[in-house]
């Protein structure tokens, strides 16, 4: 056996060709291609025919070109994958479009490169796409950069006119944190400092391209960083309940306890399982794709990220990110798109522009809206917590494209900064609960009962109606055939919650397990309404997360003075007169939900307009109509 | 449990395992690390699912490792396009390999070259009826996804093509509006009507089929080794695919011959020569 392991001999190392339309990047690989020898046999005649067929000069580009379109606007409509050898190793050239248009394409071929080449027109100098292009490349992770100034031929391989454009090119990519490892002057149509030495430059005395590419290191698996493997499925095709991904960072080995985030449960490996291998497997690295037992029966699914417990991800709702959109109509605070981090999915919410980006100037500027093929720093919130990493630390754990219906829309990077880890709030606290997987299904309840269970958690001030709304919605659903019960505090403070008194802990643990009950209730297939004034967002964010896509948050929007002027139990007369500490609303904040599921407003409509609005919304969402059950 | 292949009931194809050197074995350990996380999401997030089984060596790569995947299962049927068309040896293979891996296989009969688009070139007409014979397959087995075997390295427009491309029912192919996919995130999300072609080969070249091939001993056709000094180097339907001028009678040789040849893979392909975009239009139009 061979000790030392070198596959750069044979594994292409993969390079992005980028830069402004008409900059000379098809050219450039097709003379490349030629140079190397690695043109099929009578490629070049078959080009030279066709070019003759269709009275033109011989273009280089053509060799790329494959299609038909695509020679008759002579430009590049989509990214090509050709392979060429130099004498030290083998690579695949991305070729990516310059056009403004076809961003998405360049950004597809690039995002799998290890390294990239800039092609820059000496006479145009550094234009909007070659800046765009290398801001998209550094957020895209690509770290090391060949720039070449091409069409040299055309200015008389001026050394001046070259020295001016290197100091430009420089300039813009220090500012963006990438330092190019060569800047060589070209002229791609002949073939000039390509795979050949030029003689015509003598005031050159760099590396050829092929020189600069020979000395870039081909990117290797994080197998250094901490373990992080995401789960992609689970298989039970027999008697072994198999857990397979890929490992992104990282390694382990048989017998490590894992800790699987965000739900926080812990087991051992207890096999790694494979097919057809010489010798059972007893670790894993960064790289490989693996499929695993584990020596407890714990719930794990799709999209969870299995670490080890002292360096797991971070567990958070709300996060930055720097990202680019590449959908026509504009991304504005408010949308919710779907989020994917590597198998992970998520409904996640656009929180707000911080900034939007300039890639021509780099400047930052708030923004309103971030439009086509934009980039913008944000803030994102999904409902549910998910567990991720700086894209800085883990790369794979901290990148996200975001889907809008059925199409790709943005991709981004995430930072960390500025929001706590949340896995301590997320911590189950007794150390022998194990889960018991119900071998009744949520369908199948929603299917005897002809609705979903869901949680209709009623937020707003005292006074604003709650549980005068709850108790009608209550008697209304259960005429319609629904089974709908009402949590509020007289009947949770009696019994459940009879430990608890009125401080700021006590009123938040007593929100914490209403969320708790009303989630089981959810869970055994009831519709649950809850009337609690539940002021704070974490509380309700949290009762949220325990039931749900079952939570359905209704803001009963009645304004403070409506709401005074009512006080149907005296307590806002009582809190004016400074007889009762910490009162929503005149001594305490309320913080009105951002995006409920639903809004009535008792102040400007009747009750049964607002239990009519409450009913309908619950027709329409949870309601199983029978041909929608097990879609 | 899974038939296993015992030594004393190879026949001559099958190669048996075969030591590799290192750096082959780090290269390839890669790509097939790449294949089976796109198998695995295609399984996943795809439903129905099926996977084109040319009987060619690079679909029986493919579905090599798709047993790797699935730990010895395929949990997908296999559909042949067949055009009754192909060699002896072809059929001869395919029912032995489902036999003994206990394969789900549904033959697709194509439709007669007649009914085929008559400006077509012969050739290409006739390689048409697999693009129709896929068509209807989709149409009465209802897949959202079909696996396919093809990569970048074989042809100048299969190398435009996405990981998982989305087709309109009719199996057209938009190459001008293709969507972005990056980070191996793939389109998994469609309106009624689409279905997407996935295409977990992409990455591979022809000379890694065979290094992979050998290195874990996948059985193939035996028109691929060298007899009265030619091979077969792509296997297609008898009328329309020959084999090319070669000795290479061993997976070793045919190795050593790819490091050096400049001839292209489809060079026994009839319809890639008979105009400039003959295999463009029939990819447009839902070819493989």
């Amino acid at each position: 056996m061979t000790t030392l392991l070198n596959p750069m001999k044979i594994s292409p190392m993969k390079i992005v060709v980028v830069g402004h339309v008409d900059h000379g990047k098809s050219t450039l690989i097709g003379r490349l291609l030629h140079d190397t020898g690695s043109l099929p046999d009578g490629k070049l005649e078959e080009l030279t025919a066709m070019a003759e067929r269709r009275g033109m000069p011989l273009e280089w580009s053509f060799v790329l070109d494959a299609f038909q379109a695509e020679r008759d606007q002579a430009i590049t409509i989509d990214t090509t994958q050709i392979n060429f050898k130099s004498d030290k190793r083998p690579y695949v050239i991305i070729d990516a479009p310059g056009h403004r248009e076809f961003l998405k394409n360049m950004v597809s071929g690039a995002a799998s490169a290890d390294a990239a080449v800039l092609v820059v027109d000496v006479a145009e100098g550094v234009r909007e796409q070659s800046r765009r292009h290398a801001f998209l490349l550094h957020l895209l992770g690509l770290r090391q950069v060949v720039v070449v100034v091409n069409k040299l031929d055309l200015v008389g391989r001026d050394e001046t006119r070259f020295r001016a454009v290197e100091a430009e090119v420089r300039a813009y990519l220090a500012e963006i944190g990438l330092e190019p490892s060569a800047i060589v002057p070209i002229a791609a149509r002949d073939g000039e400092n390509l795979a050949a030495r030029a003689t015509t430059m003598p005031w050159y005395d760099g590396p050829t391209l092929v020189e600069a590419l020979d000395a870039l290191v081909p990117l290797a698996p994080p197998l250094e960083r901490p373990l992080r493997l995401p789960i992609q499925d689970v298989y039970k095709f027999d008697e072994r309940r198999i857990l397979v991904g890929r490992v992104e960072a990282g390694g382990f080995e048989v017998g490590d306890e894992l800790v699987f985030s965000p739900s926080n449960r812990r087991a051992r490996v207890k096999s790694i399982e494979t097919w057809n291998a010489p010798a059972p497997k007893l670790a894993a690295r960064a790289g490989e794709v693996v499929g695993f037992t584990l020596d407890e029966q714990i719930f794990a699914e799709r999209g969870d990220v299995a670490s080890h417990e002292a360096s797991a991800p971070k567990l958070t709702n709300v996060f930055r990110a720097t990202l680019f959109w590449l959908a026509e109509r504009t991304l504005s605070p408010g949308d919710t798109l779907k989020l994917k981090v590597g198998p992970d999915e998520a409904n996640v919410t656009l929180e707000a522009i911080e900034n939007a980006i300039d890639t021509q100037t780099l400047a930052r500027a708030p923004a309103v809206g971030v439009g086509h093929n934009e980039v913008a720093e944000v803030v994102l919130r999904t409902r549910e917590m998910l567990s991720l990493d700086d894209h800085r630390t883990n790369p794979a754990g901290g990148r996200f494209v975001l889907v809008d219906g059925f199409d790709t829309v943005a991709g981004g990077v995430i930072s960390t900064d500025g929001y706590p880890d949340q896995r301590e709030a997320m911590r189950v606290k007794g150390t022998n609960l194990y889960e018991v997987d119900h071998l009744l299904s949520t369908q199948g309840r929603a299917f005897r009962n002809g609705h979903r269970g869901g949680v209709i958690w009623m937020t707003g001030l005292s006074g604003a109606g709650k549980s005068t709304l709850a108790m009608r919605v209550e008697q209304r659903l259960f005429a319609k055939g629904y089974q709908a019960f009402v949590l509020d505090g007289d009947n949770v403070r009696k019994g459940l919650n009879a430990d608890l008194g009125f401080s700021p802990e006590d009123r938040a643990e007593n929100i914490r397990r209403v969320g708790e009950v009303a989630a089981l209730f959810a869970e055994a297939g009831m519709i649950v309404v809850t009337a609690f004034i539940s002021p704070y967002r974490s509380d309700r964010d949290r009762a949220r997360a325990a039931a749900g896509e079952a939570f359905h948050e209704v803001h009963v929007a009645a304004d403070l003075a409506t709401c005074e002027e009512r006080d149907p139990k005296g307590l806002y007369r009582r809190a004016r007169a400074g007889e009762i500490g910490e009162f929503t609303g005149i001594t305490a904040p309320y913080e009105a939900p951002e995006t409920p599921e639903l809004v009535v407003d008792t102040s400007k409509a009747s009750i049964e307009t607002c239990v009519d609005a409450i009913v309908a919304y619950v027709d329409a969402h949870l309601a199983v109509r029978a041909r929608a059950v097990g879609a | 449990m899974t038939a296993t292949l015992e030594p004393e009931r190879m026949p001559a194809f099958y190669p048996g395992r075969a030591e590799t050197d290192a750096e082959t074995a780090a290269h390839l350990a890669e790509l097939e690390a790449r294949t089976i996380y796109i198998l695995r999401e295609a399984y996943a997030r795809v439903s129905p699912l099926g996977m084109l089984w040319s009987i060619g060596k690079d679909s029986n790569a493919l579905l090599w490792m798709a047993r790797k995947a699935f730990f010895g299962r395929v949990p997908f049927p296999l559909v042949q396009l067949d055009t009754g068309m192909e060699l002896p040896e072809v059929y001869a293979f395919r029912d032995r390999v489902v036999a003994e891996w206990e394969l789900d296989l549904r033959v697709e009969h194509c439709p007669p070259e007649e009914d085929m688009d008559q400006t077509l070139p012969p050739a290409t007409r006739a390689a048409a009826r697999k693009t129709v014979g896929l068509r209807n397959a989709l149409a009465r087995d209802k897949y959202r996804g079909v696996m396919v075997g093809i990569r970048r390295d074989e042809q100048a427009t299969r190398a435009k093509e996405r990981v998982f491309s989305p087709r309109a029912l009719d199996g057209a192919w938009d190459f001008r509006n293709q969507p972005p996919e990056f980070w191996d995130q793939y389109k998994t999300d469609f309106p009624d009507g689409v279905h997407v072609r996935i295409h977990p080969l992409l990455h591979w070249s022809e000379l890694d089929i065979w290094r992979y091939t050998k290195a874990e001993g996948i059985p193939v056709v035996p028109l691929y080794f060298s007899r009265d000094g030619k091979r077969y180097r792509s296997l297609g339907e008898k009328n329309i695919t020959f084999p090319v001028p070669s000795d290479a009678s061993t997976i070793d040789e045919i190795i050593e011959e790819l490091m050096v040849t400049k001839v292209s893979e489809r060079a026994g392909r009839t319809m890639d020569k008979e105009t400039e975009d003959s295999f463009e239009r029939l990819r447009s139009s839902g070819y493989m």
